[in-house]
């Protein structure tokens, strides 16, 4: 008997898993093969933008990812170095077994965790209720919660040209029984599509040729608990051109995209490189990143370069590009299309509503990436652990975190392509950075009770460093004086403080206080960034408490939105899909208009009243 | 859903009555009437029988079949003759019909705003033009109507969805070789651009005032002649009237349209210092009621508190004030004096209200793009900072029409940049 299952050893299994077992329950890890858990199905790189601010909030709770693509990074770059911290994307490009095997060890030193090999069939539901799961060879294992981390393995499809496979990955097979228990259970269940790109054998790729992007010099690091250990490699640029698009142009009519083979949607911010071609053909090139797979791999990765063409096509237009005319295609890429389930059928704790202690998180939800599969994984991991001890639920809302506005984005709106964080989708961006993910979330993951020792201690040493500098910058100083210094500053003759004179973009922190050399470089920094957007933090703090007023009025479960007049057909579709708990939730939902919650607001208090 | 029919016409007698049919049964009663629906949006003449087969009229029919119609629904028109007796027999034969009701107040314009026909900022001024009494209300409302400020707002939420999307791209997608970075000069020239024009059509005078009226209110001390003169300007007795100071403790609205004007004279108590506690809140409505005038019609000695017509009230009883005083002088002997005042109460009316071609913006929208252009307004340079400007103004705009701004940006983001490696 365990108190947690999780099905799927990727990214949002492995964060679950850990998490649960973190919260105190006794979690088991059910997986095909205990060899692939851990595996970096797609391209060799963990963060960007929007990403790494994922993987910085699952640090923030001791999860695992960062600490892993430390342990295993090869290429570090910080993507919008130039502009403001709150778009500052941590990226690093991970040796892939390393990588995997980092997750690993982490899992297997991880206390109440252990890993079982098996295929399930189907989650055992016995009268009605959740009791466990079900494995192909018919035996049982029991929990009070499961995680459904399934990837693309649930009715999964590859496609490449002509050619079909059944499975998740190329070489291994699908999920079909347990796909077709949650249609027959009712679920929304649709297809989307992914793709990847043919993998090349470095050695046959001229790196002369090719512009060379080298790895940086700094020291960051993904987890605040992270270092860098291994060398740095480079990795580099490469670029199609007529002759590419036209070998692309002459194998269309073999593509499972364009024949109509697929019909299920893909991301538009990762399209292959036959959409590119068919979306913008007056490009006359686009770029190709080739990124190592690992420092005694030879595999490379053409990130750009994701297509479902048959491989003689794929052959050709690789051959087109300067640098990679002799390059050797070891895997071919291929496109998947596997079902989702619609994830406004999940609560905020992603779980399922019809059928409770049954949790969600990762592409079965609808997203695409690692990262995004690591937050709802570990969201998903500490509500099934939750549940399944009878503690208290962990709710991240869109104030506190990216993993809040991604779960709050697929619940109440769904999904039309696979979801992938942007910053532009956290309307409280200048907050929420990737600098200070342990400042928002600490807190949190500490009254969660997730934490390990080494962590509470970092993090307890932070909040008092934090304090001192807080406090030192609350010292205060005249315009005159700062004249004095040379800094020049309107003599409007009034006195400031220290955090006050920091909104000034040319005003250091130096020129201010006399800063403790004892002073972590980061801490500083995150409190510089505080004072520089300070107005528009406080009036984001208005919007927000705003949002968390609105929050406070609930709509009953039993709501019947077909009830409200005057709500367009398009708006009850939405808001009876979505289920939103609370007023702000229904203002948050596509197409729902003030006139419309204005309704549903007077509906559910006549009904009160 | 059930069927609707009411007359949409105006309340008969009168030449014609077009009464329509919207609903699921809508074809199958106007086809039991006519005994056969001429072909989709042509007008054909039917002769109108109820189900004993009497004849009720000879009427012009035309059908409209869902979602191609007014309401999003299977929609019919009967252009009958326009008599009570006719009309009431037409809809009676109608309603008698299984699933067929009359329409609620409004409910045409909900069914089509239910069914995507028209989006809210529409249905709002739709709401204004059915309740429209003047010209220059229904021209305002018609304005609404026919989508000019969902079409002003929608231009602008495009064009903001289009900077967006520039700015993100040099924030989300900085390290694709597709997106070049300019700099943001260009963006940042286009949002002051875009808040001048909002600040023109923000300086506009609200429609509140062509729904709602323009708020005249006469106020002086007790016994001033403030009843004798709303009574007079309205030309009846809504105020009562005695030589007794202090009569009207409380404010007298009246509602009165004056060269296509739509006005609300208010009459209130007389500003004086009492101990009466129902006199002094009397008093204290008086001050609020001047306070929010539009235009001020003053009537006491002293001179007025704020920009105000000052009135010479019983100028038949008194001699006449210097010219010089600027105050307009009326009598009750006078109906000439009556006019005068008339005449000067309009000319300031008419800078008061939206012309004709300017955009009317409602109080909630005007807040919304009060909003969006003080985001605007001064971008700095900070690309973050501008991103940030623009959410604001686009997320204030969306709220006219019930739009997600996020959304329109990347709509707008993956329209325009090859994105994706």
């Amino acid at each position: 008997m365990y108190d947690v299952i999780v099905i799927g050893g990727g990214h949002a299994g492995t964060e679950a898993a850990g998490a649960a077992a973190r919260r105190g329950a006794v979690t088991a890890l059910v997986t095909f093969d205990a060899r692939t858990v851990g595996a970096m199905s797609c391209n060799p790189a963990i963060g960007g933008l929007g990403k790494g601010h994922i993987v910085r909030e699952v640090d923030a709770f001791d999860g695992i990812m960062a600490r892993a693509a430390d342990s295993a990074a090869i290429h570090y770059r910080m993507l919008n170095r130039s502009k403001g911290a709150a778009v500052h994307g941590p990226r690093v490009q991970a040796d892939r077994r390393r990588y995997a095997a980092a997750i690993r060890h982490r899992l297997a030193t991880t206390e109440r965790l252990s890993i079982v090999e098996g295929d399930v069939d189907a989650l055992l539901i016995e009268s009605g209720s959740l009791a466990g799961v079900i494995l192909a060879d018919g035996s049982e294992l029991r929990a009070r919660s499961v995680v459904l981390a399934t990837g693309t393995f649930l009715g999964a499809k590859l496609f490449r040209g002509d050619e079909r496979y059944e499975g998740g990955r190329i070489g291994e097979r699908p999920a079909k029984p347990l796909a077709a228990q949650l249609r027959a259970l009712g679920l929304p269940i649709d297809r989307l599509k992914t793709g990847t790109p043919p993998r090349l054998d470095g050695r046959t790729i001229d790196w002369a040729q090719l512009a060379e992007q080298p790895s940086d010099g700094e020291s960051w690091t993904m987890s605040a608990l992270g270092r860098r250990q291994l060398p740095a490699v480079s990795c580099a640029i490469a670029r199609t051109v007529g002759q590419t698009h036209d070998a692309i142009r002459a194998g269309l009519d073999r593509s499972p995209l364009f024949s109509g083979a697929i019909g299920a949607a893909g991301p538009r911010y990762c399209p292959s490189i036959e959409d590119k071609i068919v979306r913008f053909g007056d490009r006359d090139g686009h770029q190709i990143f080739l990124e190592p797979e690992g420092l005694d791999d030879h595999l490379v990765y053409p990130n750009g370069l994701s297509t479902s063409l048959p491989t003689d096509v794929q052959q050709a237009m690789v051959a087109s590009i300067a640098g990679l005319e002799r390059a050797v295609i070891v895997v071919p890429g291929y496109a998947v299309e596997y079902d989702y389930l619609d994830p406004r059928s999940l609560d905020a704790r992603l779980a399922l509503t019809v059928l409770p202690g049954v949790f969600c998180a990762g592409q079965i939800n609808g997203t695409t990436g690692y990262e995004e599969a690591a937050g709802q994984g570990l969201v998903a991991g500490l509500n099934a652990a939750a549940h399944a001890l009878d503690k208290d639920g962990v709710i991240l809302d869109r104030a506190s975190s990216y993993i809040g506005v991604m779960i709050d984005d697929l619940t109440l709106q769904g999904v039309t392509e696979p979801y992938r964080m942007l910053t532009a989708r956290a309307e409280f961006r200048l907050s929420l950075r990737a600098d200070n993910a342990e400042t928002r979330l600490g807190p949190m993951a500490a009254a969660a009770a997730c934490l390990g020792r080494e962590r509470l201690a970092h993090q307890n040493q932070r909040v008092t460093e934090l304090g001192a500098i807080r406090h030192a910058l609350d010292q205060t100083a005249t315009a005159a004086a700062l004249a004095s210094k040379g800094i020049a500053v309107a003599q409007d003759g009034a006195r400031r403080t220290a955090f006050e004179w920091l909104r000034l973009p040319h005003v250091a922190l130096d020129d201010l206080i006399e800063a403790d050399p004892d002073w972590p470089e980061p801490l500083v920094a995150e409190v510089t960034e505080d004072a520089r957007y300070a107005p528009y933090l406080e009036r984001q703090a208005d919007e927000i408490a705003r949002m968390r007023r609105d929050e406070a009025i609930s709509l009953p479960e039993t709501l019947q939105f077909d009830q409200i007049a005057g709500l367009s057909r398009e708006m009850l579709d939405r808001l009876s899909q979505a289920r939103p708990p609370t007023l702000a939730a229904a203002a948050r939902i596509r197409g729902v208009t003030p006139a419309a919650l204005s309704a549903i607001y007077l509906h559910v208090q006549r009904k009160a009243a | 859903m059930t069927t609707i029919v009411a007359v949409s016409s105006g309340r008969p007698p009168a030449a014609i009555a077009v009464i329509r049919i919207s609903g699921p049964d809508a074809m199958a009663a106007a086809e039991a009437l006519t005994g056969g629906l001429p072909a989709p949006r042509a007008a054909r003449v039917r002769l109108l029988r109820d189900d004993r087969d009497m004849p009720l009229d000879r009427a012009l029919v035309l059908a409209f079949p869902g979602p191609r119609s007014a309401t999003g629904e299977d929609l019919v028109e009967l252009h009958c003759h326009g008599g009570r007796a006719v009309v009431a027999a037409v809809e009676q034969a109608l309603l008698a019909r299984p699933g067929v009701r009359r329409a609620e107040a409004g409910e045409f314009t909900r069914r089509a705003l239910m069914n995507g026909r028209i989006d809210l900022a529409e249905a709002q001024g739709l709401g204004d033009l059915l309740a429209a009494e003047t010209e220059r209300q229904r021209i305002a409302a018609m304005g609404a109507a026919e989508g000019r400020i969902s079409r002003a707002v929608q231009h602008w939420l495009a064009t903001l969805a289009n900077l967006a999307a520039q700015v993100e791209a040099t924030l989300d997608f900085a390290d694709e070789d597709d997106v070049a970075d300019h700099g943001l000069d260009p963006v940042k020239t286009a949002m002051v651009a875009l808040a001048d024009e909002m600040a023109r059509v923000l300086a506009a005078p609200p429609v509140e005032r062509l729904r709602d009226g323009v708020r005249v209110v006469l106020a002086g001390s007790p016994n001033s002649g403030k009843s004798t003169l709303i009574n007079m300007l309205s030309d009846r007795e809504v105020a009562i009237v005695t030589p007794i100071a202090g009569t009207t403790r409380d404010r007298i609205d009246a509602p009165i349209t004056r060269d296509g004007i739509p006005f609300v004279l208010t009459d209130t108590a007389g500003l004086t210092e009492t101990d009466d506690v129902v006199e002094q809140i009397g008093v204290d409505r008086a001050q609020q009621a001047i306070a929010a005038a539009d235009i001020l019609l003053w009537l006491d000695e002293a001179p007025p508190p704020r920009d105000a017509l000052w009135v010479f009230p019983r100028a038949d009883a008194r001699p006449a004030p210097s010219p010089d005083a600027g105050r307009i002088a009326v009598s009750r002997t006078d109906p000439g004096s009556i006019e005068r005042l008339w005449d000067a109460i309009v000319r300031r009316a008419a800078v008061l209200l939206p012309r004709e071609e300017e955009l009317a913006f409602d109080r909630r929208q005007r807040d919304a793009c009060a909003t969006a252009r003080q985001a605007l307004l001064a971008p700095g340079d900070d690309p973050l900072l501008i991103g940030e400007d623009v959410r604001v103004a686009m997320r204030a705009l969306g709220t006219i029409l019930g739009i997600d701004a996020t959304e329109a940006m990347l709509d707008s983001l993956f329209g325009q940049f090859c994105i994706g490696k």
